[in-house]
């Protein structure tokens, strides 16, 4: 996979205030990559910079080969979905959707054609003549998307474009957007802070946190080996507690978390001559049964607290050595073997859910 | 008790509405009653009317009035004053516009202070303001002393008393009602809009033609008729600034009903204007809303 995007050591400050801290990142052509983080954290600034409307402050950014560090808006190859739609108010659905064509010039009967095929792909049949204020949320969102994709941009920028839909409606269109992306075999940056967003349609995602890139992998590179505190805890949730090394042999080491419990983790994860670190743990790895449990650490504890989500059941455990833990299990339908607030339970853990974390 | 005193209650109030609703409106139809419908009446049977030797009004019904409008003295004086009002907007319209865009791109405390600015001539009579510019362009005026002293010019320029001296003080007076109207529209612009255009390919100059004109669209009408109407009947500038030398329609009728006394005439010529008026705003207007 070729690199279609290079952001190469980008900063960008307004004032004093440094939205986008030093960053660089590749994207391959064809990918959707997802810029996540909570707000104000840089990934707007940096999809603006790729889109042209801001200039980076120092740093350079190659699109398809060439450096458009400088290059105005409207001389880049990238087009966006802007969160608002930012339709035009005063043309139709086709009008607006012809736009970047008869702003390139592109002949009127080529244009109506490729404008035909677009609105058949978002499936808009019938609304080429209405104006953005008779269409439903929905029906704008797919304009704005068909408007962006027409010319062909080698990049397509998206900027929270599913944030203004209701959940169910939003869950379908991240799913035809994931689809989209690979029937036109275009090149995403997609930017949002819903986490579950990002996991469901991304090849790849960079987590951002105060201007900067904590992580970039895979959801499940990003989820299973969070690289620190602030990822492990920003996607999906941890049980983050600091940790003390005992001893270690080959393959494990053994350490005492918060609050006195003793746990093995694969050595592999500890980093060289450090006496303490930061672990993560999700909560649905901890394994928990009123039987005796089959794994590498095993200990008991009594439920504090229980939580019932319906699918899931959220356990606070508190430990015989005397650590908190959060856990989640799947809500089992035996009632007699519902775990309950009081209950002394088995708790598991396998040395290879535990991860060791860099502190933020 | 209560549960029977409700429909009572609800009928009373079914009826209130509409007398609550005239009582508030009657300011309202009561000033334009009085400062509006009744004088275009008077202006109206006044027009159809003769005078006698003293310039008193006789009712006793005439055309000749209405003859008189159209002689070609009054049309050249009309068409140049349409000419002077059509050049004072385009004016306004080039100089208002950027700075009624400017000023709604800023942050709005930036904005309020810019718009204040704006504002401020209306604290000042009209008549002050406007023999300031006389102090300003007359022989011995600020201007001329300025151009002289700097040794740009020897001898001092005659800019007072000519036509571009009467178009400077239509434009300086005018031109806040360009401007508001204008920002008000370009305000309420979304800046994605614009962005989404560059986006889109296209350049400066086609996001203002394509998506910044037509979405100001309402302004910019707005503001033309707001500075174009007025100032085809302006008579105060044309007299002290132009002194009297480019007399405009204005200045005719202000003539008829003071100087020559004759009332029914300048009745009639203001008719006709007024007719003129209402019938270019319509097609304005019109042309405005098949736009939209």
């Amino acid at each position: 996979m070729s690199a279609m995007i290079e952001v190469r050591s980008v900063t960008k400050r307004f004032g004093n205030f440094t939205a986008v801290d030093n960053v660089s990142l590749m994207v391959g052509e064809g990918e959707f990559l997802t810029l996540l983080g909570p707000s104000g954290c840089g990934k707007t600034t940096l999809l603006r910079m790729l889109s042209g409307f801001e200039t980076p402050t120092e740093g350079s950014l190659v699109i398809a080969g060439e450096d458009v560090t400088h290059l105005a808006p409207y001389r880049r190859n990238v087009n966006q979905v802007f969160q608002s739609y930012a339709l035009f108010p005063h043309l139709s659905v086709e009008e607006n959707i012809g736009f970047g064509l008869r702003m390139q010039k592109v002949p009127p009967a080529e244009r109506s054609r490729r404008v035909g095929e677009v609105i058949e792909l978002v499936a808009l049949n019938g609304f080429e003549q209405r104006r953005p204020h008779e269409l439903s949320g929905g029906q704008r969102q797919r304009v704005a998307l068909a408007r962006a994709i027409v010319p062909r941009p080698k990049v397509l920028l998206l900027d929270e474009p599913l944030s203004a839909l209701d959940a169910k409606l939003r869950q379908q269109m991240q799913l035809e957007l994931k689809r989209l992306q690979k029937h036109l075999g275009m090149t995403f940056v997609f930017v949002t802070h819903d986490q579950e967003e990002a996991l469901t349609m991304s090849d790849r995602i960079a987590v951002f946190n105060r201007g900067r890139i904590e992580q970039v992998g895979t959801g499940t590179e990003i989820y299973h080996q969070p690289s620190t505190a602030f990822v492990a805890d920003f996607i999906g949730e941890a049980n983050l507690l600091e940790a003390e090394l005992i001893s270690r042999n080959g393959v494990t080491a053994r350490v005492r978390v918060q609050g006195g419990l003793e746990l093995a983790l694969a050595v592999a994860q500890w980093p060289a001559d450090c006496p303490r670190a930061l672990v993560s743990i999700r909560p649905e790895k901890v394994l928990v049964s009123k039987r005796p449990i089959d794994a590498e650490n095993v200990f008991s504890a009594r439920v504090a607290e229980e939580l019932f989500q319906g699918v899931l059941d959220r356990l606070h455990l508190d430990t015989a050595a005397g650590t908190r833990l959060t856990a989640v299990v799947a809500n089992e339908s035996a009632i007699r073997d519902a775990i309950h607030a009081g209950d002394d339970v088995w708790c598991g853990l396998h040395v290879d859910d535990l991860v060791v974390v860099r502190s933020n | 008790m209560q549960a029977l005193a409700a429909p009572e209650s609800e009928n009373l109030h079914a009826r209130r509405p509409r007398l609550w609703g005239w009582l508030l409106l009657a300011p309202l139809v009561g000033w334009l009653l009085i400062f509006v419908v009744v004088p275009m009446a008077i202006l109206l049977v006044y027009s159809f009317c003769q005078r006698d030797e003293l310039g008193r009004v006789v009712f006793s019904f005439t055309f000749q009035n209405y003859a008189r409008v159209f002689d070609p003295i009054y049309l050249r004086i009309l068409g140049r004053s349409v000419g002077y009002a059509a050049l004072t907007t385009l004016i306004c319209l080039a100089l208002g516009y950027p700075v009624a865009w400017y000023i709604a791109r800023q942050r709005e405390r930036i904005r309020d202070r810019l718009l204040l600015l704006v504002m401020i001539p209306f604290w000042t009579s009209f008549l002050i303001r406007t023999y300031a510019w006389i102090a300003i362009l007359k022989n011995e005026g600020l201007l001329n002393g300025m151009l002289q002293y700097a040794g740009i010019i020897a001898a001092p320029l005659p800019l007072l008393y000519t036509p571009l001296a009467v178009i400077i003080g239509l434009v300086y007076a005018y031109l806040p009602f360009m401007i508001l109207p204008i920002y008000g529209s370009a305000e309420k612009l979304d800046n994605a809009l614009v962005e989404a255009a560059h986006d889109l390919g296209a350049g400066p100059i086609r996001a203002f033609s394509e998506v910044i004109i037509p979405l100001t669209w309402p302004g910019i009408t707005a503001g033309m008729l707001l500075v174009f109407v007025p100032a085809i009947g302006m008579f105060a500038i044309t007299d002290l600034m132009g002194g009297a030398q480019v007399p405009m329609i204005g200045n005719v009728i202000q003539n008829q009903f003071f100087r020559a006394r004759n009332a029914p005439f300048g009745a009639a010529l203001g008719v006709v204007f007024t007719l003129m008026f209402v019938i270019t705003y319509a097609l304005v207007h019109r042309r405005g809303q098949r736009v939209r």
